[in-house]
């Protein structure tokens, strides 16, 4: 349906952000999508949360590898440049782009296929580049646009529509992203507005590699009894253990967390991350913990939701601080800065006479 | 071999084990002969291996300038019992043999038509040196010594070459100069110094450089403005990379904060490397990678996507020997064909094909613009000969005037002035379009993909749509053809001609010009970028019979030239050598002698086949079969077609 073009109607009383920007703005083609589809809602998630962040949208850059998924990153922020890579690839992508110019935001929206299997490589080394973009998983357990095999993300007993049984365990991003050492690791759901927006915000505004796995139901091939990925099941059995609120950084603590209940982190630009628990023995700050509480809410068929895990302490150094790059981005340094001239030329030659 | 006069005309040969730090006595040895004036070569047949396997070294002397290899060895310097062998039948007819008379092997190594000169160089060393590994280290400065006086060559010059190299460490500079002496004085007090095979002082060196293909390549990388470097480590490619990495971290670090003008990521394979370099050029930056046959296997789907998005890349090949691993540190011309038309669909990408390490600099600069106007991959096509041999070059040459050729990229202005701004437009007729940066304009974005899009960016599924893409990149192939490097055509007037590619020119060269002093004259063309040019439509044209010398087994750039011009299929052929070694002048005048003088009608193709190698001793067969000169086939091999 991108054929037709979305009419970019602006009704007065829409709300604008600071840059005096509706929501509109940060809208983009048709979805093509089935109706109903979880990564709908996940594109609507993004535009909310850039819109609040009032992010320019050219500062933004979309990237994707291939698959039902990796079409939505033309659905949202049209003001933005996108990637649509190969299949299983983008992380590369985004790794030669935020190289070439890290004043820039990057986004990545991918599937389970497209990272847990064909991209596992790809997804594992960007994490251990700790490259400073949101990376979101879209995350149904099947693979759409070849009509229904299972992926990498499917459950043991889990069944597929035409009543196959999945025997192979499944590879959990979270768990894997943990384990890597990812320093921002979060679950939510497509279904779950309130919970994936704010996460949204501080991933983009956090400044190393944020990773939301996004359980976002396929109602076509995935949304049936049996399936452990379908809204039903996801609705009964999912459990935030933690709630994030993103607070920008003109913008005060508000006044209404409880003392002693909320834990308040900064980011880099001066923005913050304020953690509710909501279980009394969780602390998302513990890698070992997360992992532990992950693993054994996985056991029962449960997914643990919220903003898993935040490495308060910045124990990695991201991307462009291991390379020493300069501040000013690579793809803006001056020609003279770059080459030596003739000089410099028989100056380097001279070892060679 | 006529001793006559061999002054400044020999090739030496020098057979070790891997690992035994030979490589600077043999850069001493060449050295010393370039800075006496006179024009050397240096090929290192190595093993892919760390320590212990046979490795040679060869070094050419050629008053006349020729680089290729000459096919004949006139001085064996035989250090490994392993292959004494093999050694001593590819030694020439009165050629000498240089080998540690520590264990004298008067049997093994005898001839009847050489000269043998032993030097206990292990013995020498062990009186005089003590630890294993210095032992060792200096046994192979024993030998440069043993070689300096029987080649003339000039002791203060070397202890000169040694000072630059140990400047800073002078026990070191003292105990190398001391197994020099060794070498040296024993040699001279034991046999007639110097041979008729010996090195006088010449003026045939100046303004030229010592230097490999990799470390030129990457000093073009450098002075091109490239930033963005990405990689997975293959041999050889992998030197160019570290040369990069080294230039910049001298000539790239702010001198105010330190922060460095580059970044250079090792990448956890091919596939991301590729995907790096892409998604570093498609953000503006100049960006490459280096790699493999191998390599470029595994980046054949995102050099198709490259093409389709028309996205710019830079790409060196440094070829080695396929098919699959193939043999890792031996050279060959086996991707001409997997380069070209890399990845699925109908896709065809711009190759520059360097000849030496002149031209490596040249052409890095030239794939970064040609990239970035062109808005496509460029596969700058080396191999390990160019790669990673020393090779005598004319010094480089920079005009500071010089300024990246961006593109079309457009200018924040540009966009503005913009009603709305549409990616696959062709409003100039070059079929190039214009692209725009992120971050500079919300109205400058657009959406790239490798699915199926239409002229303004958007997705497509329509027939026309797509197929007007589709014509459109074909016009741009047409501009490419218009860009792209001219061949180089040598001689005008025979109708016989020889086209060659790459590091197989000096060998060609050389073979015409001792063709030509017996009487056969023959034009040549010599490819240097794909598309290929009128030039090259015209010369195939302009001749009864062409020869097309490469190195490779199944012809490949044979099958580009019939797949890409009007040439008759019949009228060209083959002279082909693919056994890892490069090309020598020989092989060339054989083949061509063998057509042009043969029995009417021979209309055959020719390949190279070398004598299977016997371990010493263990291959009577292999030892019977052998002549010394081995590279020259027999007359029943000249005859075989493809």
């Amino acid at each position: 349906m991108t054929f037709i073009a979305k009419p970019k109607v602006t009704h007065p009383s829409l709300p604008h952000n600071a840059l005096g920007l509706t929501r509109r703005a940060y809208e983009g083609v048709l979805s093509t999508l089935c109706a109903g589809c979880g990564h709908d809602s996940i594109t609507a998630a993004i535009v909310e949360a850039c819109w609040r962040l009032s992010l320019e949208p050219q500062n933004l850059v979309k990237l994707s590898g291939i698959g039902c998924s990796s079409k939505t990153t033309a659905y949202f922020v049209s003001g933005a440049h996108g990637f649509n890579a190969v299949h299983g690839r983008m992380a590369s992508i985004a790794t030669g782009a935020n190289a070439a110019n890290r004043r820039l935001s990057y986004i990545g929206v991918s599937g389970d296929g497209d990272t847990l299997s064909i991209g596992l490589g790809q997804f594992c080394h960007a994490i251990r580049r700790n490259l400073d973009m949101l990376y979101i998983i879209e995350n149904n357990g099947v693979y759409g646009l070849t009509k229904g095999q299972f992926s990498a993300s499917a459950d043991i007993g889990s069944r597929a529509k035409k009543g196959e049984t999945n025997r192979q365990p499944p590879i959990d991003p979270v768990l894997l992203a943990l384990d890597l050492g990812a320093p921002f690791v979060a679950r939510s759901f497509s279904g779950d507005k309130r919970q994936l927006v704010p996460l949204i915000e501080a991933g983009l505004k956090h400044g190393g590699f944020a990773l939301i796995d996004v359980l976002s139901p396929c109602v076509t091939f995935n949304d049936h009894e049996g399936s452990t990925k379908s809204y039903a099941y996801t609705r009964e059995h999912y459990e935030p253990a933690v709630l994030a609120d993103f607070v920008p950084r003109e913008q005060p603590i508000s006044v209404d967390y409880p003392p002693g209940e909320a834990r308040e982190i900064a980011l880099h630009d001066g923005s913050r991350i304020v953690l509710r628990k909501i279980g009394a023995d969780y602390d998302p700050t513990d890698r070992a913990a997360a992992d532990a509480a992950v693993q054994a809410r996985g056991g029962s068929g449960e997914y643990l939701t919220g903003l898993i895990y935040l490495d308060a302490a910045g124990r990695h150094p991201e991307f462009h601080q291991v390379n020493a790059t300069p501040e000013a981005p690579l793809n803006s340094l001056p020609f003279e800065q770059l080459s030596p001239g003739s000089a410099g030329l028989r100056t380097v030659l001279a070892r060679y006479r | 071999m006529t001793t006559a006069n061999r002054v400044n005309d020999f090739t030496i040969k020098i057979a070790t084990v891997n690992g035994t730090g030979s490589a600077s006595a043999n850069t001493l040895l060449m050295k010393s002969i370039f800075r006496s004036g006179v024009p050397v070569m240096g090929k290192n047949f190595f093993p892919s291996n760390i320590q212990g396997l046979p490795t040679w070294y060869e070094i050419r002397v050629s008053r006349d300038g020729h680089v290729a290899r000459s096919g004949t060895v006139e001085l064996m310097v035989a250090l490994n019992p392993e292959t004494y062998a093999r050694d001593v039948r590819e030694l020439a007819p009165g050629g000498y043999l240089l080998y540690d008379s520590t264990w004298p092997r008067p049997v093994l190594l005898s001839r009847a038509d050489i000269t043998v000169i032993g030097v206990p160089l292990a013995k020498l060393c062990n009186e005089n040196f003590t630890g294993v590994r210095t032992r060792i280290l200096m046994k192979n400065i024993c030998y440069a010594g043993a070689l300096a006086a029987l080649l003339n060559l000039d002791v203060e010059r070397i202890r000169d070459l040694l000072g630059e190299t140990y400047g800073r460490k002078p026990q070191l500079l003292e105990s190398n100069m001391k197994a020099i002496t060794l070498g040296f004085e024993y040699t001279r007090a034991h046999f007639p110094c110097p041979l008729p095979l010996s090195v006088e002082r010449m003026d045939r060196t100046a303004g030229h450089i010592m230097i490999d293909g990799n470390t030129a390549a990457a000093l073009g990388c450098v002075f091109a403005g490239a930033t963005v470097a990405a990689w997975y480590p293959i041999t050889p490619s992998t030197s160019l990379m570290d040369a990069f990495k080294r230039f910049c971290e001298r000539l790239r670090i702010d001198p105010d904060t330190g922060a460095k003008r580059f970044a250079f990521i090792q990448a956890e394979d091919e596939l991301a490397a590729i995907g790096m370099v892409l998604g570093a050029a498609w953000n503006g930056a100049r960006a490459f990678t280096a790699t493999s046959g191998p390599g470029i296997s595994l980046m054949n789907e995102f050099l198709g996507l490259a093409y389709y998005a028309e996205v710019p890349a830079v790409v060196f090949d440094i070829q080695r020997v396929g098919p699959s691993t193939g043999m890792p540190t031996r050279t060959q011309q086996g991707d001409l064909l997997s380069c070209a038309y890399a990845s699925h669909g109908d896709t065809r990408h711009i190759c520059l094909y360097p000849a030496d390490p002149g031209e490596c600099f040249e052409m890095a600069v030239e794939a970064f613009d040609l990239a970035e106007r062109l808005q496509t991959p460029v596969l700058v096509v080396s191999d390990l000969d160019i790669g990673m041999n020393d090779w005598m070059v004319r010094e480089f040459q920079w005009d500071d005037a010089y300024r990246p050729d961006r593109g079309k990229v457009m200018t924040l202005e540009q966009i503005e002035s913009l009603e709305k701004f549409h990616r696959y437009l062709d409003p100039d007729g070059d079929g190039i379009p214009w692209r725009t940066l992120p971050g500079v304009h919300p109205k400058a974005a657009y959406f790239t993909r490798g699915s199926g899009h239409n002229q303004f960016g958007a997705y497509t599924e329509d027939a026309a749509e797509y197929q007007q893409v589709l014509d459109r990149l074909l016009r741009k192939w047409q501009t490419a053809r218009q860009r792209v490097p001219r061949a180089l055509i040598d001689g005008e007037g025979s109708e016989i001609g020889i086209v060659s590619i790459g590091s197989g020119d000096s060998a060609v060269r050389e073979a015409l010009a001792l063709l030509r002093a017996q009487g056969v004259a023959i034009d040549y063309l010599r490819v240097r970028a794909f598309p290929f040019g009128e030039e090259v439509e015209r010369f195939l044209a302009g001749h009864r019979q062409v020869f097309v010398a490469e190195q490779n087994r199944d012809a490949q750039l044979r099958s580009l030239l019939t797949l890409e011009t009007a040439v008759e299929k019949a009228k060209l052929r083959s002279l082909l050598h693919y056994s890892g070694l490069p090309v020598s002048s020989r092989f060339i005048v054989d083949g061509v002698l063998a057509e042009v003088r043969g029995p009417a009608g021979a209309n055959h193709d020719r390949r190279d086949r070398p004598a299977p190698e016997g371990r010493a001793g263990s291959d009577a067969a292999a030892e019977a079969a052998a002549m010394p000169g081995r590279e020259a086939p027999s007359p029943a091999q000249a005859t075989t077609t493809v």
